[in-house]
C-alpha cells in the first residue's frame, strides 16, 4: 500500500531477464534518501526497461521486518532472477551493488 | 541499609535458587548478561527464564536464537520438560530465529540495524511479552563486517530494551581473559553473570558467578549449578540468612533407651543427626530404626544410599526384626541408592534436591554421608553438606547423616568432613576391644537443646531389635559384652554371699541372745527358789526362838519365877 512502484515496461527484445528489487527503508532517513536516489541511478543506468522496483518503508509497516527477514536497513532485495540476493547500505557503492545484483558493468 | 529512593526492581528468574543467590531475581526492565564457553548452559538458562516467566508468572516472552533454529531448540530444550511448541501455539511466546550471514549479502554503504529493531518490536507486540532472551547476540558480529557500526547499534539496542522496560537475557562468548568476545559487558552494565563448565577428576561441574549487579548485593561466591530433566537448578552456597525456624517437636529415634539420653523424647524435629563411627559399630543399624520409625509415625523418609544396595540394607535389617520392604510398599519409605562417583557432587545434591522436592519426606538419611568425600575435596563435600543441611532446616525435614571415621579411636570425634559444627545431634558408636571380644558403645557427644546423657551405653543388636545397656563402670574400669556379663555374675555371687553372712551373723546373734535370755530366766529362779529358802529359814528360826521364849515363860510361870515378872513385859513388847 505504502509502497511505491517505479516499474519501466520490461524490455523483451534483449531478451535479459526482469529484475525483480524490493527496497527495504525505514522512514525518510538520509540513507533511505540516499539509497532510493542512488538505487535509481544505478538501475537507470544498467537495467533500464527490465526492472520492477518495489519500495517497502518499514516505518509504515513494520511487521515486514520479520517477515522479510530484514535486519540492515537499507536492505536491497533482489527476488528475481534467482537466487535471491540482498545487498545492504545506501548503495552508494556501485561496484559493490552491481556485484550483488550480479549485473555486468557497461563501458 | 536500603536506600529510600528507587530500589531496584527484581523479578524473579523462576530457576531454581538463582533468585536465591540474586535476592529476588533480575532486575526489572533491565537486560542481563549472561557469559560463558560454549556449552556452559547459557542457552538453557535464557530459555528456562522466558519459559519460567510464562508458566510461573504470567509474562510472555520472545526467545531471539540466532544460532539455533527454532526445531533444533525445541528439540534440545524438550529434555529439559519445556514445550515450546506448545507455548508458542498459546500466545505465550515466540521463537524467532534470525540468520546472519555474511556470505548472501553485499554490503553497499551505510546501514544501520533498524531491521532488527522492528523484527524485535513485531515479536515483542505479537504477544505482548516482558521477557525477551537473545542468544547469542553477538553472532551478529559474524554477519556485518561494520564493527565499529556494530558497537553503536548493540548500545542502542541496550538502551532500545531498557526504554521498553523489556526484561532481557543476553547471552555472550566467553573471550580470551575477558568475559565476552566483543566487550559487551560494557554496554550492559547492570547485571552480569557468568557460566562456566569444567572437569576436575573426570567429573564436570558447572558453576555460575554474579559478576556485577548494580543497585543490589548478591552471593559473589561461584555456586554450582546442574542441568537435568528439571531444568536448571543453582544451588546456592548457603542460605544467605540463618532464619530457619527451629521446631520444638521431639521425635523419637526408634530406640527407646536412645531417647532416653536425650532427655527421654528423642531428636528435635528438624534438626541434623550424625551418627559417627567405625566400620561395623552399627550406625546404619540406627539409621533405620530411625527410618522405621518415621514410617511408623506415619511420615515420609528419603534414604540415600551411597554404600549399600536397598536389598542388601532390606535384607540386613531383616535380622533385627525391621521389615523396612513394608514401608517401601506403602510408599513411606524410598531408597535411593547410587554410587558415589556415579556424578558429580552437585548432581547428588541436585539429586537429592529433587527427590525432596517430589516426595517432601520428613526425614532424609544420607548413608554414609562421608562416602562422597571420594568425590571431591573436603572443602567441596564440606560446602555441599552446608547447602544441603541449610535447606532441609528451612523445610523443616529431620536429617540423619552416616559418618565413617577411620580406625583410630583417638581420631573418633573428628569427623573427617569436618561437619560437625552443622550437626545438631551427635551420636558415636564406637566398637570397645577388651578381652578378645569387640563390643558395640554408643554415646552422645552433643546434642543442642536438650540436656542429653553423658554416659556410654552399650549398644547390642539382636534379632528383636536394638537395645542399650548400661556398661559396666566399676573399680575394674569400663566392661562390656562378656567382660560386663561375668563382671555382673560376680558381682551378683558377692553380693548372695554378704548377704548369707549377714544372715548367719543375725541368727547367731539371735541365738546368743535367747541363751542368754535363757540364763539369765535360770538365775532369777534360782534366786527366787533361794529367796524362798532363806525367807522359810528366817520364819522357821524366828518361830524357834519365839517358841522357845514362850516355853520359857510357860516354864517360869509355872514355877513361878521372879525372872518371868521382870520378863514379862518384854516379852509382850516383842510380841
Amino acid at each position: 500500500m505504502e509502497t511505491e512502484i517505479t516499474s519501466q515496461s520490461p524490455d523483451q527484445e534483449s531478451g535479459e531477464e526482469l529484475f525483480e528489487l524490493k527496497l527495504y527503508v525505514a522512514g525518510q532517513t538520509p540513507k533511505s534518501r540516499a539509497a532510493l536516489e542512488n538505487l535509481h541511478k544505478i538501475c537507470e543506468e544498467h537495467l533500464r526497461g527490465r526492472y520492477r522496483l518495489e519500495v517497502v518503508d518499514l516505518a509504515r509497516n513494520p511487521a515486514l521486518a520479520r517477515t522479510d527477514r530484514i535486519l540492515a536497513i537499507p536492505t536491497l532485495v533482489r527476488s528475481l532472477p534467482t537466487p535471491i540476493s540482498r545487498i545492504i547500505g545506501d548503495l552508494s557503492d556501485e561496484d559493490r551493488v552491481l556485484m550483488g545484483l550480479n549485473v555486468r558493468k557497461l563501458r | 541499609m536500603r536506600p529510600p529512593e528507587a530500589v531496584l526492581e527484581k523479578v524473579p528468574s523462576g530457576i531454581t535458587g538463582l533468585d536465591e543467590i540474586t535476592l529476588g531475581g533480575l532486575p526489572r526492565g533491565r537486560p542481563t548478561l549472561v557469559c560463558g564457553s560454549a556449552g556452559c548452559g547459557k542457552t538453557m538458562l535464557a530459555v528456562e527464564f522466558l519459559v519460567r516467566g510464562i508458566l510461573e508468572y504470567g509474562e510472555p516472552g520472545v526467545f531471539i536464537a540466532f544460532e539455533e533454529r527454532p526445531e533444533d531448540l525445541a528439540k534440545n530444550v524438550a529434555s529439559l520438560g519445556f514445550n515450546l511448541r506448545d507455548l508458542e501455539e498459546r500466545g505465550l511466546l515466540v521463537v524467532e530465529y534470525i540468520h546472519v550471514d555474511k556470505s548472501d549479502m553485499e554490503v553497499a554503504g551505510n546501514y544501520d540495524l533498524e531491521g532488527l529493531f522492528l523484527t524485535l518490536q513485531a515479536c515483542i507486540e505479537a504477544v505482548g511479552a516482558k521477557r525477551i532472551a537473545i542468544d547469542t547476540l553477538e553472532t551478529i558480529f559474524g554477519g556485518f563486517d561494520n564493527h565499529a557500526l556494530l558497537r553503536e547499534e548493540l548500545q542502542r539496542l541496550f538502551r532500545w530494551l531498557k526504554d521498553r522496560e523489556m526484561t532481557a537475557i543476553i547471552t555472550a562468548e566467553r573471550g580470551d581473559g575477558t568475559l565476552t568476545r566483543q566487550g559487551m559487558e560494557e554496554y550492559v552494565s547492570d547485571c552480569v553473570l557468568l557460566l562456566d563448565h569444567r572437569i576436575i577428576d573426570q567429573v564436570s561441574t558447572r558453576r555460575l558467578r554474579i559478576v556485577k549487579y548494580r543497585g543490589s548485593t548478591h552471593g559473589t561466591n561461584e555456586y554450582p549449578f546442574l542441568i537435568d530433566e528439571g531444568g536448571l537448578s543453582v544451588l546456592p552456597l548457603s542460605s544467605l540468612s540463618l532464619d530457619h525456624e527451629a521446631s520444638r517437636e521431639r521425635i523419637s529415634s526408634g530406640i527407646p533407651r536412645l531417647d532416653v539420653m536425650l532427655e527421654g523424647k528423642g531428636y528435635y524435629r528438624g534438626s541434623t543427626i550424625l551418627v559417627s563411627g567405625t566400620a561395623g559399630s552399627g550406625k546404619t543399624s540406627i539409621v533405620n530404626f530411625f527410618a522405621d520409625t518415621t514410617c511408623r509415625r506415619g511420615e515420609k523418609c528419603l534414604y540415600m544410599a551411597f554404600e549399600e544396595s536397598p536389598s542388601q540394607i532390606k535384607r540386613n535389617m531383616e535380622s533385627l526384626g525391621l521389615d523396612m520392604e513394608k514401608w517401601v510398599r506403602e510408599g513411606r519409605l524410598v531408597y535411593h541408592a547410587s554410587r558415589p562417583s556415579v556424578y558429580g557432587l552437585e548432581m547428588h545434591l541436585v539429586k537429592i534436591h529433587k527427590l525432596i522436592r517430589e516426595l517432601s519426606p520428613d526425614v532424609v538419611i544420607l548413608d554414609p554421608v562421608t562416602n562422597l568425600t571420594t568425590m571431591g575435596s573436603t572443602t567441596e563435600v564440606n560446602s555441599m553438606l552446608v547447602r544441603l543441611i541449610d535447606y532441609l532446616k528451612s523445610e523443616n525435614i529431620t536429617a540423619m547423616f552416616t559418618g565413617l571415621t577411620s580406625g583410630h579411636q583417638t581420631n573418633l570425634e573428628a569427623t573427617e568432613v569436618g561437619i560437625s559444627s552443622l550437626i545438631d545431634t551427635w551420636l558415636v558408636v564406637r566398637d570397645i576391644e577388651v578381652n578378645g571380644e569387640r563390643n558395640r558403645g554408643v554415646y552422645v557427644i552433643k546434642s543442642r537443646g536438650m540436656a542429653h546423657s553423658n554416659q556410654i551405653r552399650e549398644f547390642v543388636l539382636t534379632s528383636k531389635g536394638v537395645d542399650l545397656l548400661d556398661v559396666y563402670v566399676g573399680p575394674a574400669g569400663l566392661l562390656t559384652g562378656s567382660a560386663r556379663l561375668s563382671m555382673e555374675a560376680r558381682e551378683k555371687a558377692d553380693a548372695l554371699s554378704a548377704e548369707q553372712e549377714i544372715e548367719t551373723m543375725q541368727v547367731r546373734l539371735e541365738r546368743k541372745r535367747m541363751a542368754m535370755e535363757a540364763q539369765w530366766a535360770a538365775m532369777q529362779a534360782d534366786f527366787r527358789a533361794e529367796q524362798e529358802e532363806a525367807a522359810r529359814f528366817i520364819e522357821q528360826k524366828r518361830t524357834a526362838r519365839d517358841r522357845l521364849r514362850q516355853d520359857r515363860l510357860d516354864m517360869g510361870r509355872k514355877r513361878r519365877s521372879d525372872l518371868f515378872l521382870e520378863a514379862a513385859p518384854e516379852g509382850g513388847k516383842e510380841r
